[in-house]
């Protein structure tokens, strides 16, 4: 939470000595709390005057690194509760678990978490992370696994899962340099634990029991004090109620009270449970503040859906994702090929280019601008009437180009199609289906250009 | 050790009370169902009271939707045929509620006569006992037709009747008004649009305990982050204590939901997408579990599976801490 102007002032030497260029300490202070000027135009303020105002001008909660090189992510560095006040800035990082015990499945599973990848409104959405659970058969096994999942997946963010330091020293040896996620410090070891992420850089998660967040706080400011600085929290919450209740209460306690010791992001546990068990559960976390989610297992029926409501929980809600208005081909279109028209939301266009597509038949996609809108939503609202439809056609030149004059609408403004053929003369307008599913059929069956 | 001071909201409103089905005077229910109350938002125990949790409402239709995904069609079998056994299966499975969808009586589903519509919805109440959400076709003139010749049928069922929109609302809320029904008001996904049409209807008389508001579902990778904001501000607005946004809130999850390519289509689709019975359920469930945060108070589900877990998230929710 940034500091007021006066809280500032007591900070500052209080001499006017003039040389920020300010007639005086409280006018520079007020500048400063206004972010006009920077602390560093004032010659005397002491070390410890500086310290006090960098750490208030911390962000509430801690932008926190996982892993290392391309595949790392961020978490952290949040500023609002609800995404309509702003936005939500840093997706929750998704990773799956694995036991360390049987070194096959640990190789499987960090291949397929890490080619795993699913195309959604032009984005390649991927897994963060695979999260290796001591399975207490000595330090020596569980750093083998961790070779064996990063020579598996190179490059793949880690989270180490154990409570025993020894193991997790002996799997920093192999993985330290990775910056994977230590899981966890508790009250039983975090001396040890917290030395290990210290000598490795390394972020470090540190757990409570049961929702106990007095005893979390105290956990991450001993960590903090022991010399580590990326803190991951884990109320130790296994439950639906208990999660929401202390993910909350942590987000509240560090923008609302910029509570320090707090002030950093947050991991779920979805549980063991069947696939829509654990979408329950990881649904939540997502929408209610996780930093990093672990999944039990390697179930793309499950990581799909997830993927696509973090995207959705995690988009501007000022801006909804667009395309450029203007011809796209789809596949190589000849000027015999069928032309189409669609608007210039990406989720629009991206689930009907991928039908085309699918269908093998080249067309013209023609995306009307219509400021980022569905069609029954442009439409509704305006933005995509006879007349921009009209507009549009014209505007690209195809009368010239296609032997063809046939446009074909969206399904679901069929309504419009006898005000478009009356604004275009020369154009047959014809009706295509409502739905992107059935344009496969209605391309290769129904379409016809003469 | 430093006692932790919790960051508590002391919010001024609450979420209206609102009853579904009666047991006398008319109404022949064996069970009702209560809905809203909240004085916090949604399962924060710490924080407020949740006299009510939310509850399931099982979609059921008035003609064998063969159009639905396979998906569907399988795990319900052949009770689709009929929608007294549909319902009865439903409520077996554990559904709070039904929401009856007069399909059937759409100009382009086979235009069946509101006298029809009035005996299917009276063997669904003879079928089950509990509370009823009726929609009608989603066409204005058939909608005001159906309605009214239902709600004339049913005097004293506290029905609710789906949907009212700002263009069609005074036909159907007179119709509730005159039998003792409730309705489903309807708006695109704004907050002001969802007020503006709470107003105009508790103009015309229709207490506000029997209004519930549907704000308008996008499922999961369409739309679903505008319906859950939506909710949301809603939400904040009725307990800030704006008196027009504190009704109970409904969601057609399953509709919305099973209308989306990932939940309809098995082959053809990439790798990465899953398996498709798993990926259909999860689909819904995941929709779902997002608007129950956001401040549902009456999800309509489809898949026997979906009803289930809801069921089971909102059990374990509603334990408190
Ligand atoms: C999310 C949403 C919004 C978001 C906008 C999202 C966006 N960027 O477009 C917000 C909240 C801003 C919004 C606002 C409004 N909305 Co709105 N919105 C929706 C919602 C929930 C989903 C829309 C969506 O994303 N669909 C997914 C995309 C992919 O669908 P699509 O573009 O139609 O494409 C599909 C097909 O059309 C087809 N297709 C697309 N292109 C083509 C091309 C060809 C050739 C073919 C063959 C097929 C095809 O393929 C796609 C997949 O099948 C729908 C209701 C619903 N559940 O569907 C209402 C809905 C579209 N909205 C509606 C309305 C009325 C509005 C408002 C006018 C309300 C108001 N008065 O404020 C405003 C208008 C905006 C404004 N004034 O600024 C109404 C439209 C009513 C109607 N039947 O015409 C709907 C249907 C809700 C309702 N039931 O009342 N909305
Ligand atoms: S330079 Fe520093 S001490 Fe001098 S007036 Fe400015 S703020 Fe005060």
């Amino acid at each position: 939470m940034a500091l007021t102007g006066l809280q500032i002032y007591k900070l500052l030497p209080q001499t006017n000595c003039k040389e920020c260029g300010f007639p005086t300490c409280l006018a520079f202070a007020m500048k400063l709390a206004q972010k006009g000027t920077e602390l560093a135009n004032c010659p005397y303020v002491s070390d410890e005057a500086k310290a006090s105002l960098d750490a208030a001008s911390a962000p509430p909660i801690r932008l926190v690194a996982i892993g290392a090189g391309e595949r790392a992510f961020e978490v952290g560095n949040e500023v609002v509760l609800f995404r309509h006040e702003k936005t939500f800035y840093h997706q929750p990082g998704l990773v799956v678990r694995v036991k360390a015990d049987d070194p096959k499945i640990v190789e499987l599973t960090a291949r397929m978490v890490s080619s795993y990848a699913v195309e959604r409104v032009g984005m390649s959405l991927r897994l963060d992370g695979i999260a290796i659970e001591d399975s207490g058969g000595g330090a020596a096994a569980f750093a083998a696994a961790v070779a064996v999942a990063r020579s598996a997946a190179p490059g793949l963010p880690l989270v180490l899962m154990s409570t025993d330091p020894a193991a997790v020293g002996a799997a920093l040896d192999e993985a330290g340099a990775d910056r994977p996620l230590v899981h966890a410090a508790t009250a039983a070891n975090w001396q040890a634990m917290a030395e290990l992420a210290k000598k490795h850089s390394c972020p470090l998660a540190v757990r409570a029991e049961s929702g106990d967040l007095t005893a979390l706080a105290d956990l991450a400011a001993q960590v903090q004090d022991a010399g580590v600085d990326d803190i991951v929290l884990d109320p130790g919450t296994s439950d639906p109620a208990g999660m929401l209740a202390a993910f909350t209460q942590l987000r509240r306690l560090a923008l609302k009270k910029n509570y320090r010791p707090l002030g950093f992001p947050i991991i779920a546990f979805v549980g063991a449970g069947s696939a829509e068990e654990q979408a329950a559960m990881a649904a939540e976390a997502i929408t209610k503040y996780a930093g990093v989610i672990v999944l039990d297992g390697f179930e793309p029926a499950l990581i799909y859906a997830l993927m696509t409501l973090r995207q959705n929980v995690y988009t501007d809600p000022q801006k909804p994702i667009q395309m450029e208005p203007k011809l796209y081909e789809v596949g190589a279109p000849t000027a015999s090929s069928p032309l189409l028209i669609t608007t210039n939301f990406s989720l629009t266009y991206f689930t009907v280019s991928g039908e085309i597509e699918a269908s093998g038949v080249p067309v013209w996609l023609l995306v009307a601008d219509a400021d980022g809108m569905s069609v029954l939503t442009a439409w509704a609202a305006g933005k995509f009437d006879a007349e921009k439809i009209a507009k549009t056609v014209t505007a690209s030149g195809l009368g010239g180009k296609l032997k063809h004059h046939k446009l074909v609408l969206p399904g679901y403004v069929a309504g419009l199609s006898g005000e478009v053929e009356e604004e275009l003369a020369g154009w047959e307008i014809l009706v295509g289906p409502r739905e992107a599913v059935e344009i496969p059929n209605y391309l290769k069956s129904v379409w016809k250009a003469d | 050790m430093t006692e932790l001071e919790i960051p508590v909201e002391k919010w001024s409103g609450a979420v209206r009370l609102v009853t579904l089905g009666a047991t006398g005077d008319g109404g022949t229910r064996t069970s009702t169902v209560t809905v809203g109350g909240e004085t916090t938002l949604p399962f924060l125990h710490f924080e407020g009271q949740i006299p009510n949790a939310p509850v399931v409402a099982a979609e059921v239709v008035d003609m064998h939707p063969a159009d639905w995904s396979p998906a569907l069609l399988e795990a319900l079998g052949d009770d689709t045929r009929d929608p007294a056994a549909w319902a009865r299966k439903m409520v077996g499975l554990g559904a709070d509620l039904i929401s009856l969808k007069l399909r059937s009586t759409h100009p382009d589903q086979g235009d069946r006569s509101a006298a029809d519509a009035v005996a299917t919805v009276k063997s669904v109440l003879a079928a089950v006992g509990v509370p009823l959400i009726v929609y009608g076709p989603g066409v204005v003139d058939k909608d005001n037709e159906v309605l009214v010749a239902v709600a004339d049928a049913t005097k004293g069922e506290r029905l609710a009747l789906a949907t009212c929109e700002d263009k069609n609302y005074r036909t159907i809320v007179a119709a509730a008004l005159g039998n003792g029904h409730l309705i489903v008001a309807q708006t695109p996904i704004d907050v002001n649009l969802a007020k503006q049409l709470n107003i105009l209807i508790s103009d015309m008389g229709l207490s506000l305990d029997r209004m519930l508001m549907d704000p308008t579902t996008g499922a999961v990778g369409y739309g679903v982050e505008y319906t859950y904001s939506v909710m949301e501000r809603l939400r904040l607005a009725a307990l800030m204590g704006d008196g027009m946004t504190q009704q109970p809130m409904i969601c057609s999850v399953g509709e919305e939901s099973w209308r989306q390519k990932e939940s309809r289509v098995a082959d053809g689709v990439p790798e990465s997408w899953g398996e498709y019975a798993t990926r259909a359920v999860v689909w819904e469930v995941t929709t779902a579990t997002a608007l129950l945060h956001a401040g549902a108070d009456i999800l309509v589900v489809r898949h026997p599976r979906s009803i289930a877990q809801v069921q089971r998230s909102i059990a374990a929710l509603m334990k408190g801490v």
